[in-house]
């Protein structure tokens, strides 16, 4: 295998797994919230508009998931094998969650009695919350840092659960419903659409009152991630994103008092997107904070050159036929109509 | 001592934890592979036919497809993490190869899958006969994919190639062609692809058995018996053929995995065939056995007076466990040659225009709906626990691989597994039955959300002008 010393291949991987994470959290983000909007929602047929309006790409969705761990496992194997035991609770739950979630997309409509049609529609909203939960625990678990000996995880199974995981979990899961309540404004009409629309106003607020708390917290957790954030010239990069965060919050009541329907939906994708770099200048260059650095976490250049090659081929492909699938199930959802 | 024994039960409750999980997985990938296949042909013959029986066969497997694969998903997601959870050691050290293998896999295969399946169970009337076609085949393309690097991978971790050994332990890559194309790979590839589609025809054919016993006449119902006796007749022999080239292959290069599916613990030159007897692994001899003299070699070595090695030719602690692979690799090969004896009955029958004809013949198809999908996990048992006790064959140990999770987090995680997996699997395999159990008919419905449910009898898509679609 070629070595091509004039590429940092840890550097461009690490953008490249940023980027699947970014896309999984964005896109199986709204299908779960969704699911999250489930418990709340208690009419059968307006039920079945919610998850038809998802049906035909959560498997894409969540495909980003696999890419993520996957990626993590080929080209930054000794994060995977750190991070993997020392959150082990929370992603064998998470695991478990989606399990349920994602047989009861056909489930729901193979239940031969009413009583197990609710059954796995419940099966549908608690795992879909379990597993934003989850994973919320997940990321600040890994944020507020994993002690690590000889590349090898040396901490308690339990380490990760503190205030601050808990408070990421409740900030996850507020999160998804908002960007799933967008959606359904986006792709439903009627009552159900009214009905998104009340929950995405709440869930806003809620919402924008986790990131600050969050926020505020997180440079707390360690001094290297304050001087990331408040010394100069970091301070340059990082002042914008509070402001963009507000911009976005701005444009985003406009956009709900003047009823229009997409326009909610990407203003909370700039959300999760501003949030996800503000995380990302927390953490850079670390991988696993506060001891791996992505250069120390990485596989050798034979591997990452290895895939590197076939995403560099293969990842807009798959945008492309993913954006082709979106398409083709455009438009409204329409109440009334059948699956199965 | 006590720290050891409690690693070690840590170790076999993680290995339990695998051999569960991916038990339950392989089972859905092997239908799904076979299925998206059989949904191909299905649609392409109804597109250059016309005929209306193809297209309801098509709907009618079309939803069952779209339960079972769900189930797939779900359950092949927790097996990309568990390298993680459980065997964090193992994923240390062998991520730069297995990583990029496992890697193309998503990139190659699970997007592919992933992105068209809604087209293929939802979009029929938005994009078309023609591109339908087009995504039941990338779907199919996709699980045949997927397929291809998972069986790399672990053809790797059996007859390791195209690697050197870091300093600290790892395993670097140094040639990506021997990597994938390792020793074991080709084998396993054909041996597996093959046994998805045996399994698979042996479910179609039962279903298509059952509904043939109570009306004779229905006319989907003799399109799945025919078409599945067809692929036991084809495909049957030459699984046998593939099975001994597979053996051959692991004689070069497992023998001890060889010599504990023979039974063999001397080594022999003109080694008979042990049918059946027990392996008794403290005195290491096979007893109460049945044997075929010189047979073992003639079929290994291909000659009569071949050597082969026998368990005792290796350390003790190199051994794996012997009763269990060869056990499972009896049940194998008999249901191997069950199948292909079916395979050859049904050619016989169809030459005389007796297919539908007999009541014996539905009946055993009947009562061998689950034989493909009990051979392919009796052939994984003889492959994965026939390695033991390595996870990369000659090199890393099993022991050394597992994660530093103790057994009490590692036997919970079973436990949790354990329960979601029976009552999700549970409800599936009840879901499916249920579909089977209602006969095909003419004019099936497929699942598509937009379509208001049309009365029997109307094609979803515009019936094509063709002189054979009024039969
Ligand atoms: C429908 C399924 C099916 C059937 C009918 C057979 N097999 Fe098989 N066998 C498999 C499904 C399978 C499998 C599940 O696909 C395995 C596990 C791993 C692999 O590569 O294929 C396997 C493994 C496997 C191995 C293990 C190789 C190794 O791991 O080193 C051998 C030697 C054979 N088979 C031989 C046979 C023979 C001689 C058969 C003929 C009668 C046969 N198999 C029928
Ligand atoms: C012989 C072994 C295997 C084969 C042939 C195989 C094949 C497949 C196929 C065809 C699918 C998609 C179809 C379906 O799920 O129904 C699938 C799903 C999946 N498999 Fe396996 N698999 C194997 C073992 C494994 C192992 C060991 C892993 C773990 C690394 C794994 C991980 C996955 C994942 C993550 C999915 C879900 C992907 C999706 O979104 O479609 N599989 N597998
Ligand atoms: C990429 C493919 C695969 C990989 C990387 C893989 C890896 C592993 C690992 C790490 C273990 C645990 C250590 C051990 O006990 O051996 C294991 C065990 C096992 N695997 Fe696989 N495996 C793969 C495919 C499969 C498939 C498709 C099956 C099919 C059912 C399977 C069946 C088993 C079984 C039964 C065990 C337990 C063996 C024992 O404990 O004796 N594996 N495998």
């Amino acid at each position: 295998m070629m070595t091509l010393p004039f590429l940092d291949l840890p550097l461009i991987w690490a953008v490249l797994i940023a980027f699947a994470v970014l896309a999984y959290v964005v896109l199986d983000g709204f299908d779960l919230g969704v699911g999250i909007l489930f418990a709340v929602e208690r009419e059968d047929e307006a039920r079945g508009v919610m998850l038809n309006s998802v049906a035909p790409v959560w498997d894409g969705n969540e495909t980003w998931l696999i890419l993520g761990g996957g990626g993590l496992f080929a080209v930054f194997p000794t994060a995977y094998a750190v991070i993997m035991p020392a959150l082990y609770p929370a992603i064998i739950a998470m695991l478990l969650a989606l399990v349920f979630r994602g047989v009861a997309f056909e489930f729901r409509y193979r239940a031969t009695s009413v009583r197990g049609r609710r059954g796995w529609d419940a099966a549908f909203a608690l795992g879909s919350t379990a597993a934003a939960f989850c994973q919320g625990l997940a990321l600040g678990g890994l944020v507020q840092g994993i002690k690590v000996v000889h590349d090898a995880y040396a901490g308690g199974w339990f380490d990760w659960l503190t205030g601050f995981t808990l408070l990421c979990g409740i900030a996850v899961v507020a999160g998804y419903a908002l960007l799933g309540a967008t959606w359904l404004v986006w792709r439903t009409e009627g009552a159900l659409q009214f009905r998104a629309r009340r929950h995405a106003r709440a869930l806003a607020a809620a919402v924008l009152g986790l990131i600050v708390v969050v926020s505020l917290w997180t440079p707390m957790l360690s001094p290297a991630f304050s001087r990331r954030w408040f010394s100069w010239p970091g301070i340059l990069l990082t002042s914008p994103v509070p402001i963009l965060v507000a911009l976005l919050a701005w444009g985003f009541w406009r956009a709900m008092s003047r009823r229009q329907e997409r326009a909610p939906f990407f203003c909370v994708i700039g959300w999760f997107v501003l949030c996800y770099l503000g995380l990302g200048i927390s953490l850079w260059p670390e991988i696993v904070p506060p001891s791996l650095t992505i250069w120390q976490a990485a596989a050798p250049p034979a591997s990452q050159a290895f895939l590197l090659v076939g995403a560099l081929v293969l990842v807009p492909l798959i945008l492309a036929y993913t954006g082709y699938a979106y398409w083709v199930f455009r438009g409204k959802v329409h109440a009334g109509t059948h699956y199965h | 001592m006590s720290v050891v024994h409690h690693v070690a039960e840590a170790v076999l409750l993680a290995r339990i934890q695998f051999a569960f999980t991916i038990g339950l997985h392989i089972i859905l990938p092997a239908f799904s592979i076979g299925l998206a296949s059989f949904l191909m042909v299905l649609e392409a013959l109804w597109l250059f036919t016309g005929r209306q029986v193809y297209l309801d066969v098509f709907q009618y497997w079309l939803k069952i497809f779209a339960v079972s694969f769900a189930m797939g998903v779900v359950s092949g997601v927790p097996m990309s993490y568990q390298f993680g959870t459980n065997w964090s050691v193992f994923a240390q050290r062998t991520g730069p190869v297995l990583g990029p293998l496992l890697g193309y896999e998503v990139l190659t295969a699970f997007f592919l899958e992933a992105g068209f399946l809604g087209v293929m169970l939802f979009g029929r009337e938005k994009v078309g006969p023609r591109l339908h076609v087009l995504a039941t085949c990338l779907v199919a393309l996709g699980t045949l994919t997927s397929g291809f690097w998972i069986l790399a991978a672990n053809s790797w971790m059996q007859t390791p190639a195209g690697y050197v050994i870091s300093p600290g332990g790892r395993f670097l890559p140094a040639n990506w062609w021997a990597v994938i194309f390792n020793p074991s790979f080709p084998y396993r590839f054909v041996h597996m692809v093959f046994a998805a589609y045996l399994s698979t025809a042996f479910a179609v054919g039962a279903v298509g058995a059952f509904h043939l016993l109570r009306s004779p006449r229905n006319e989907a119902a003799r399109l799945m018996f025919s078409m599945a006796l067809w692929m036991a007749a084809i495909l049957g022999p030459l699984q046998i053929l593939a099975g001994d080239a597979h053996g051959i292959n692991t004689f070069r290069y497992q023998p001890a995995k060889l010599a504990a599916m023979e039974g063999d613990f001397t080594t022999r030159s003109g080694q008979p065939l042990v049918l059946f007897g027990w392996p008794d692994m403290k005195t290491q001899h096979t007893i109460d056995k049945i044997e075929v003299p010189h047979l073992g070699s003639l079929i290994i070595t291909h000659s009569w007076n071949g050597t082969i090695k026998g368990l005792r030719a290796f350390p003790r602690n190199d051994e794996p466990y012997v009763p269990l692979v060869f056990w499972a690799f009896r049940l194998m090969v008999g249901l191997g040659f069950l199948i292909a004896g079916i395979g050859l009955a049904s050619l016989w029958l169809r030459w005389r225009g007796r297919l539908y004809d007999t009541r014996w013949l539905p009946r055993v198809v009947l009562a061998m709906a689950p034989a493909g999908f009990v051979a392919l996990l009796a052939g994984w048992t003889v492959t994965e626990a026939g390695r033991q006790p390595w996870t990369v064959y000659g090199i890393l140990r099993t022991a050394e691989s597992a994660s530093p999770i103790g057994a009490a987090g590692v036997g919970t995680s079973l436990a949790a597994f354990a329960l979601v997996y029976l009552v999700v699997y549970g409800s599936g395999l009840r879901f499916v039955l249920h579909l089977m159990a209602r006969p095909p008919a003419p004019g099936e419905a497929g699942p598509s959300p937009d379509l208001p449910l049309r009365s029997t009898g109307i094609t979803p898509t515009p019936p094509l002008q063709h002189p054979a679609a009024g039969e």
